[in-house]
């Protein structure tokens, strides 16, 4: 090694401010508010050769890790091949094809040939959530697509800037295709100004330490990051660890979709092995590979937070292409459920799969899903039509440390729900409730986080409801001996007539008139530990504060205190008896 | 180009009759030390002193600290307290036990905040509501978003639940419901029958301290405000009869996060926006300081032991936040200083991470054990501890400190933790430590300034805490910052902030409208409405004002985005002309895109009413008798300094400079609360109010 350490670490820190301040740009500019508010974005640095990731902001959506280096090496292979044209200084390329590298259609991603003396020195890529790119349904989350055309516009790599400028033909093409178009040009703008800000910032770094020394040093940060993660890796006993998660449906088909998955833990590596999954279903669960590969990686980044994000950290991890299954989709297998919920329980199975090798930092299964449920129809006090997006939380898992968070976002996301006061300012309903899920966290020694239970009125006009959501048919997992939380629980009123979806987390265009109502419970996480060991004073506390009602304490924890006084008794047998069957 | 923010002095400068304020006491209460200043305009005298804070209850430290500076309370015309005591019981906790009423189905809102984790990655982390959730009662009442009323409010139900919550032994009280902020009317009813029940006044309404839409948000505010609320009145009750029982005479004004400051009097009816009041007050010293010596362009950048706090002062004036969130999922949305704590300060630890790099940070050894160099049993190389290795801070302070601890030890844990894996020796490894934490620190900097829109390269570093003018050389080098101002008391800014501060009061009011559809004349209206009611407010203190002056802004966006860009307006009657090319303007400065396309609109209109009290002069905080001739007669000495390597460095007393000195670097400038490093290549001058200016030179 020729480059010192300390400079290693400089440039290291200058990299990664490169890709928060693009984050930064990004957010502060963009118009959507799944951008703006949401942060359903994120920005990254990627290697000129194919790809691989160098830095990326920390701020970026979880699911994001990682993605963009597939679509910044597909894009290379297809320049190099002639089959997309090669770019000049200024271009900037616009891709949301999933099968080349993404997620859904509605993940844009923009991708930037950054130059230094007229060579390529890497790529500066992001990727926003636009909230429409055309389909079936607004928002582009058809939960009965059977076809990824269904699902949107699907663009392939085309320079959307050339130059520097924008080229007004193809972004016609795009707005003639898409919702609410005319305010697209704001993200479109701020997406694009974020990269020109990681190009000033990166063309300083490089002029400051000079090409050479940030080229090795980016070479070294990857064998370390590696090494890193290896060390961190270790931590897991050489050996094979298994689980499954099930995604209630595929929304179109009423079966159970599973995911297997074999983790072999040798040397420092881990091999992730999807084998005996179930096959690509007709409905918009699938997930392309590299969705795949990304849900794998959020999910070892949520459990080894201080490995920096980059392709080095990725190095020891394998994943065996799950061909012929639901986690490798094809065209044309639509997809728009795969980033938000299948994406989850692929984190799901690697949590459940690794909480008995790391106790102390791996959780029980949070809620893992987005919870979209979006409502659209004409509002004729303003006699204009709406789509209404709301998204929510659920309980985290408990875990060594304490109970699992309430109404916790989704696992790979960041973003804030909105609050009840401004949907009701922009669309005409009412909410009757917005309150904690009694009863949901999963019983444990550290139990499982509540869910969110909300109840939505339409007060004028008429509108239809769609659902994809998940967790509906089994709960989050519960671990060490703790309980699985509650399922999600959709409930639609039409005339007073209550109804369970038949797909129970999904459906599509459900009718509403006016009065009818939408009740909506979120999973509990799963609890941790076996609830017999709960400290009594804490499940009496939990009585006290109306979160369990006595029953449920007695049912799940065995507890017959009434939670009023200090006193609390507690019969361990029975539980004793359901955790060891 | 940069926009300035605007500023309106009125005509006729009003003065508050049978007023004066000359002989005035700036106390600030901070986490360790209470530190004062006392000003005496007619004697043309400050005195200073430094005492421990009383944790327990604040107000002896208070005294202390008056005592220490041999006060006479009965000849003292005002004193200006910054105090943590609502800052504190925020962060630990220690709350008073409060009641909330709110709307049928929504009881859990303070509980289940907006869907959020602590961290972006790690699925652990845990969060406690202001209120518990037995002490959150719901009654029937419900308003459109519009206002009008859905359900009326249930009043039975409302005293039953008054009953309740006093029964069960709440002090304060909240009563939040949905879209107050449209239509307060049944907050306003449900507080007028809590007035006969509750038994003493601590009841908060939702919409008072914060008239916005965002149901948590403005629960949380209002949840904090009540239950902070009779400890403060407590303790400023308290405070104002033992200074009575001692002689003061006048009234006691407290400082507010806005950086201006209210009567002890009225402080606690909206206690939360005392919340972070001590950073505030060190913003506004260092925007007054700034403002004086003609650098009204500012990054601050306060360096202490445990936490490092940045903010950015534009043309003299603080940038200022109505969303601040004081940790996770506490958001208090009222009009405060934009202060962002960005990292640990000295006492950040050391280390080598798995992947072979030496990395600053996260960790800190606060101040228990701290730094090694602190003598209680720290052994992990901190920030600190390289700047002592390193001679930056003069070793011969060690042994004052602790008599347990030598540079040899530290030199062998350095050698031992760092140096040995990077190859290094220990004082080449102490300063791997100084470039890699500073690197960090300019990187958390820059972060701050261009999330707020701004080139650092634009601005001067304000350099104050104590740790802060160690490394502001370094890290303003870094930045690419020309120029590094430090105070002549960087360690006790925050009193000064509270000696110079202005009355200020802030208002919002949501407007809402895309320009298209804005009536004018109703926006020229509101303006009008809040200046008349802040100088109402400001007539009512019993302070000299030598300047009335109002600010007016507003918050805009383009119709379909959900963040906000302030404009700052020039004067309060704008045309829609005006506001959309201000607009459009501003929005370029701040992002660089053009959007002709998308129509603007106007969301909040703001005015903030301040009155300036007389000029304080500055040069008097270090005593002009005490300054030497000759900058040689101010040296005190030299001693082995490491810079790029170890190079024989001057060493100046602060206190003894000529005022116009002119220093050179290498040099170390050494005072009682911090040590100042110019770096070689560096000139630094004092300015005549005492300030050291350092240009940055290429070197380095």
């Amino acid at each position: 090694m020729t480059i010192d350490p300390i400079t290693l670490s400089v440039i290291q820190s200058g990299l990664q401010q490169v890709c928060d301040e693009m984050d930064l740009s990004f957010s502060r500019a963009a118009f959507s508010p799944v951008i703006a508010e949401a942060n359903d974005r994120s920005d990254g640095i990627y290697s000129a050769e194919d790809g691989s990731l160098i830095a990326q902001g920390a701020g970026g959506l979880p699911v994001f890790v990682g993605t963009m280096q597939y679509s910044t090496r597909t894009l290379i292979e297809m320049i190099a091949d002639g089959r997309v044209a090669a770019p000049q200084p200024g271009d900037i390329y616009i891709v949301n094809d999933p099968y080349l590298g993404g997620t859904h259609l509605m993940d844009v991603r923009f991708a930037m040939p950054f130059y230094r003396n007229g060579e390529i020195f890497c790529w500066l890529s992001n990727t926003g959530h636009w909230p429409d790119t055309g389909g079936a349904v607004p928002g582009g989350f058809s939960a009965s697509a059977t076809s990824v055309e269904q699902e949107g516009l699907r663009l392939p790599p085309v320079r959307l800037f050339k130059q520097g400028q924008l080229d007004t033909e193809i972004y016609s093409i795009i707005c003639s295709n898409i919702r609410v178009s005319e305010q697209r040009i704001g993200d479109v703008k701020a997406q694009a100004a974020a990269l020109l800000v990681g190009e000033a910032r990166l063309n300083r770094i490089l002029d400051r330490y000079g090409d050479d020394v940030v080229s090795e040093a980016i070479a070294e940060l990857r064998e370390r990051a590696a090494e890193q993660m290896r060390a961190n890796v270790r931590l897991i006993p050489d050996g094979i660890y298994r689980s499954t998660a099930y995604v209630d449906s595929d929304g179109v088909v009423n079966e159970p979709l599973e995911i297997r998955l074999a983790i072999t833990a040798k040397d420092g590596e881990l091999t992730f092995d999807f084998e005996g999954s179930s096959k690509p279903c007709m409905g918009p669960m699938n997930s392309v590979l590299a969705t795949t590969h990304s849900s794998v990686y959020l999910a070892m980044r949520h459990i080894f937070p201080d490995v920096p994000i980059s392709a080095g950290a990725f190095e020891p991890l394998t994943i065996v292409r799950p061909e012929g299954t639901f986690l490798d989709a094809q065209y044309p297998r639509p997809v728009s459920g795969c980033a938000a919920e299948v994406s989850q329980r692929i984190a799901e199975a690697v949590f459940a799969a690794l909480v008995e090798a790391l106790p102390d930092r791996v959780t029980a299964a949070p809620a893992g899903s987005s919870g979209n449920f979006a409502l659209g129809g004409h509002d004729p006090a303003r006699n204009r039509g709406f789509v209404m997006y709301q998204i929510s939380g659920g309980g985290y898992g408990g875990n060594s440390d304490t109970d699992g968070l309430t109404n916790g976002c989704s696992t790979i996301g960041i973003s804030k729900a909105p609050p009840v006061e401004i949907m009701e300012q922009q669309f005409p309903v009412l909410y009757h409730r917005y309150a904690l899920r009694e009863g949901s966290g999963g019983a444990g020694k550290q139990r499982g986080g509540f869910g969110l239970d909300y109840e939505i009125e339409l007060l004028r006009g008429q509108a239809t409801a769609s659902f994809v959501m998940d967790h509906g048919r089994f709960g989050p997992q519960g671990a060490l001996g703790g309980k699985d939380g509650k399922p999600n629980l959709v409930t639609v009123w039409q005339d007073g007539k209550a109804m369970v979806p038949e797909h129970l987390s999904k459906a599509q265009d459900i009718p509403l008139k006016p009065g009818d109502r939408v009740r909506v419970g979120t999973p509990g996480g799963g609890g941790y530990g076996n609830p017999a060991d709960r400290d009594p004073a804490l499940v009496a506390e939990d009585v006290r504060l109306g979160r369990y009602s006595a029953e449920e304490a007695r049912e799940s924890f065995g507890f017959t205190g009434s939670g009023t006084t200090q006193e609390h008794e507690v019969d361990k047998a029975p539980v004793l008896a359901q955790a060891g069957s | 180009m940069s926009l300035s923010a605007s500023t309106a002095p009125v005509s006729s400068i009003s003065t508050n009759e049978g007023v004066e304020t000359s002989n005035v006491a700036g106390i600030d209460v901070g986490g360790t030390f209470t530190d004062l200043v006392l000003y005496d305009a007619r004697s043309k005298t400050v005195r200073l002193a430094k005492t421990p804070t009383t944790l327990d209850n604040q107000a002896h430290g208070v005294l202390n600290a008056l005592e220490q500076a041999e006060t006479d309370l009965g000849t003292l015309d005002l004193i200006v307290h910054g105090t943590t005591t609502t800052t504190n019981a925020v962060l630990e906790r220690t709350l008073c036990k409060t009641g909330l009423i709110t709307t049928a189905g929504f009881r859990d809102v303070l509980e289940l905040g907006r869907r959020t984790r602590p961290k972006p990655y790690g699925m652990k982390g845990s969060f406690r509501p202001v209120i518990p959730r037995d002490l959150r009662l719901e009654v029937p009442e419900r308003l459109y978003a519009d206002g009008a009323v859905h359900t009326a409010l249930d009043e039975e139900a409302l005293r039953s639940a008054l009953h309740q919550l006093k029964d069960m032994g709440c002090e304060a009280l909240v009563i939040h419901f949905l879209h107050s902020y449209a239509n307060p009317v049944h907050e306003l009813r449900a507080g007028e029958i809590a007035a006969e029940i509750w038994p003493n006044g601590n009841i908060t309404l939702g919409h008072s301290l914060l008239s916005e839409s965002r149901e948590f948000e403005r629960g949380v505010t209002a949840a904090i405000n009540a239950s902070v609320q009779p400890l403060l009145r407590r303790y400023v009750e308290r405070l104002a009869d033992q200074l009575a029982g001692k002689g003061y005479r006048h009234d006691v004004l407290v400082m507010n996060g806005n950086g201006g400051m209210v009567s002890a009097r009225r402080v606690a009816i909206e206690a939360a926006k005392t919340v972070m009041s001590g950073p505030a007050s060190g913003v506004m010293a260092a925007a007054y300081t700034g403002r004086r010596a003609g650098i009204p362009n500012l990054l601050t950048y306060d360096m202490g032991g445990t936490s490092t706090d940045v903010a950015l002062i534009r043309n003299a004036e603080p940038a200022v936040s109505n969303e601040i969130e004081i940790e996770y999922a506490m958001p208090i949305h009222v009009p405060m200083v934009d202060v962002r704590t960005v990292g640990a300060g000295g006492g950040s630890i050391a280390r080598m991470t798995e992947a072979g790099l030496l990395q600053v940070g996260p960790e800190s050894a606060g101040s228990t054990p701290g730094p090694i160099c602190y003598g209680r049993g720290g052994k992990e190389p901190t920030i600190s501890d390289a700047n002592l290795l390193l001679g930056r801070m003069n070793p011969e302070k060690l042994n004052s400190v602790s008599s347990t601890v030598s540079l040899a030890d530290i030199e062998a844990i350095f050698l031992d933790k760092l140096g040995r894996a990077l190859g290094l020796t220990a004082h080449e490894a102490a300063a791997a430590v100084l470039r890699i934490a500073n690197t960090r620190m300019a990187d958390a900097v820059r972060m701050v300034s261009v999330s707020l829109g701004e080139d650092p390269r634009d601005y001067a570093l304000f350099a104050f805490g104590g740790a802060g003018p160690l490394h502001a050389t370094a890290i303003a080098r870094e930045l690419g910052v020309p120029r590094v101002l430090v105070p002549s008391r960087p360690g006790i800014t925050n009193a000064l902030g509270c000696v110079v501060a202005d009355l200020r009061h802030d208002f919002v009011r949501t407007v809402n409208k895309p320009l298209a559809e804005l009536d004018i004349d109703m926006v020229h209206a509101l303006f009008d409405e809040q200046a008349t009611e802040g100088k109402g407010l400001i007539s009512k203190e019993k302070v000299e004002i030598e300047e009335l002056r109002e600010i007016y802004s507003v918050d805009m966006q383009f119709i379909g985005q959900t963040h906000l860009l302030r404009v700052p307006l020039d004067n309060p009657r704008p045309t829609l002309e005006d506001l959309q090319s201000l607009f459009e303007k501003a929005y370029f400065h701040r992002f660089h895109v053009e959007l002709p396309e998308i129509k603007a609109s106007l969301v909040n209109v703001n005015c903030s009413v301040i009155g300036r009290r007389s000029e304080i002069d500055l040069s008097l905080l270090i005593d002009p008798d005490g300054r030497k001739e000759t900058l040689e007669e101010a040296k005190t000495g030299q001693r082995q300094v490491w810079f790029d390597g170890p190079m024989e460095t001057p060493v100046y007393w602060r206190d003894h400079l000529p005022i116009s000195a002119e220093i050179h670097g290498p040099a170390i400038v050494e005072q009682m609360d911090t040590t100042i490093v110019i770096d070689p290549g560096d000139k630094a001058v004092q300015d005549a109010d005492g300030n050291i200016i350092i240009e940055l030179g290429a070197s380095a």
